[in-house]
């Protein structure tokens, strides 16, 4: 579905990715943690075509939307409208441009259809950012950083709504996360992008056993890496985060 | 009273020319954040091309259609030049605006020579309450309403205009949607010549325009265009008619000679107040 080689980017002089190689298979879940700065928002502006590469490669199969960290919505328009612009790409096809498939998925968006996107709070503004991407009916979503900034029973709803779209329509999740918890939690497998490269790739299981990585993102020494790793296996119970189900 | 009602409406008129010029140096900023300074360049084109094809015996409408579709292929063109490098910085995209606003000069000089063009749309008065009032003026006024109702709709209905707007709202939002922020820029250029046409057809049976006419249109178009940051269409109809209407009264009541610098003068006044009160509720918050 999508493959990515060996890609460099750079800003002027800078290395923001220095050969980073990953790949996302059909309805796969795919986690890219990281800390700050480490490149993860430059790499998912690549995939979506905002940045070039200066080498590498980016093979994608189908379609891929991205929600982009911060939201980024159309702040003076209507919920509604920035669903059909979500659409554009496929603007001229029948029945594209209707909110009313987003709807059928996440139904809150159908009572605030008619508020300006910028009055809403954080957590409605991030569904209408998911609600706009699945406009453009992508075969992977590639989501910035989901939890930014929400109470945690918040994303736990945008989750649980992640892994039903997952489940019911094969769509494939990038999904970027500095919340390392959250991203294992809900992903098969996942990459850790340091200083613009790779250093860690595997299972999430496999990964939130590794002491480095555990230290580094899960905020965890020692024998309680177990404990995380036992919890993560455990399918469908939310490790570390306050609440399941939706809000 | 009669006296004051003919100034009234006459500045209403005239302020309607502004506020369509001032709407297309807000179509073109928001999207593309250049300031035109071709903008009135657009007006004179149309204006002195509708003179010159009623002058060969078009009938009216026909003769302001063609006006106005040259202005818009005018508008196109300014922006092809202008943005149409992708990467072109926004000081330079200016530059290269006010660049086509002087060489257009040569062009409307060779094709029409250096006279004022007029003509005359709609024949006539009115009498208001003992006021001699041109019909003219009511087919400015009635025109400019239709524009700018069309205009929203445009914006707000529109799919186009709904992705011109999101363009305005979120450029970079924009581009992950797909909306290729050239060709927008390229139809918000477009849209801008089309305004100003639409001033120019309207304007020149009011005031006869000459080849240079443009930097006065251009001046009170800005002026009425940043009453509302350059950004708000209606805004600039609010703009543009405060400053007609100020201009008006001016030169019928003082000297045509400074209705110019008295109208700016309150513009510039109105903007400081509105500065000082938008403060007040930034300190407030603080």
């Amino acid at each position: 579905m999508l493959r990515v080689e060996d890609l460099v980017v750079r800003y002027g002089n800078a290395t923001a990715l220095d050969g980073v190689s990953l790949t996302v298979n059909a309805g796969e879940m795919v986690a890219l943690v990281g800390p700050n700065g480490a490149g993860k928002s430059t790499l998912v502006n690549t995939l979506s075509g905002v940045l070039s590469p200066v080498s590498g490669s980016v093979q994608l199969e189908g379609t891929l939307a991205q929600v982009p960290e911060g939201r980024q919505l159309f702040a003076d328009m209507s919920v509604a409208d920035n669903l059909q612009l979500g659409a554009w790409r496929s603007r001229r096809r029948s029945g594209a441009r209707d909110p009313r498939r987003v709807y059928a998925v996440l139904p809150d968006l159908e009572r605030m259809a008619g508020q300006l996107a910028g009055t809403l709070s954080g957590g409605q503004q991030q569904m209408v950012a998911v609600g706009r991407a699945l406009m453009a009916d992508p075969d992977i979503l590639a989501i910035d950083e989901l939890s930014l900034g929400l109470a945690p029973i918040i994303v736990s709803d945008l989750v649980e709504h992640l892994r039903m779209l997952n489940a019911e329509r094969g769509m494939a999740v990038l999904l970027i996360e500095q919340n390392a918890r959250l991203a294992f939690d809900l992903c098969e497998r996942a990459y850790v992008l340091e200083a613009g490269r790779i250093t860690s790739a595997g299972t999430c299981v496999e990964l939130a056993r590794s002491p480095e990585v555990a230290r580094a993102y899960l905020g965890v020494s020692g024998e309680a890496v177990t404990v995380i790793a036992a919890g993560a296996t455990d399918a469908g119970s939310p490790v570390g985060m306050a609440g399941g189900g939706s809000a | 009273m009669s006296a004051f009602l003919t100034y009234l409406i006459s500045g209403l008129a005239i302020g309607c020319t502004f506020a369509l010029v001032g709407s297309g140096f807000v179509a073109i900023h928001r999207v593309t954040r250049v300031v035109n300074f071709a903008q009135g360049t657009f007006a004179v084109v149309a204006g002195m091309m509708a003179g010159s094809m009623l002058g060969h015996g078009l009938p009216h409408g026909l003769a302001e259609v063609i006006a106005v579709v040259l202005a818009g292929a005018c508008g196109l063109a300014a922006g092809v030049i202008a943005i149409g490098k992708p990467g072109t910085p926004t000081l330079s995209s200016l530059v290269i605006t006010l660049g086509i606003a002087i060489g257009a000069y040569a062009v409307e000089i060779v094709v029409w020579g250096d006279q004022p063009v007029s003509y005359q749309m709609a024949r006539g008065s009115v009498d208001i309450a003992g006021a001699h009032i041109q019909t003219q003026y009511f087919v400015v006024i009635g025109a400019t309403i239709a524009i700018f109702i069309a205009l929203s709709l445009f914006f707000s209905r529109s799919y186009v205009g709904k992705a011109l707007t999101a363009c305005a709202s979120n450029p970079y939002a924009a581009r992950l949607a797909g909306i290729n922020p050239i060709r927008m820029g390229l139809i918000a250029f477009t849209v801008g010549g089309v305004l100003g046409g639409l001033a120019g057809v309207l304007i020149t049976p009011l005031q006869p325009v000459t080849f240079d006419a443009d930097v006065a249109l251009a001046v009170n178009g800005f002026a009425a265009a940043i009453f509302g940051g350059l950004n708000k269409p209606s805004a600039a109809l609010v703009g543009g008619l405060v400053l007609g209407v100020t201009e008006a009264l001016v030169a019928g009541y003082y000297n045509a000679s400074y209705q110019t610098e008295v109208a700016l003068g309150l513009m510039l006044a109105i903007m400081i107040w509105q500065a000082r009160k938008r403060l007040s509720v930034v300190e407030e918050v603080h």
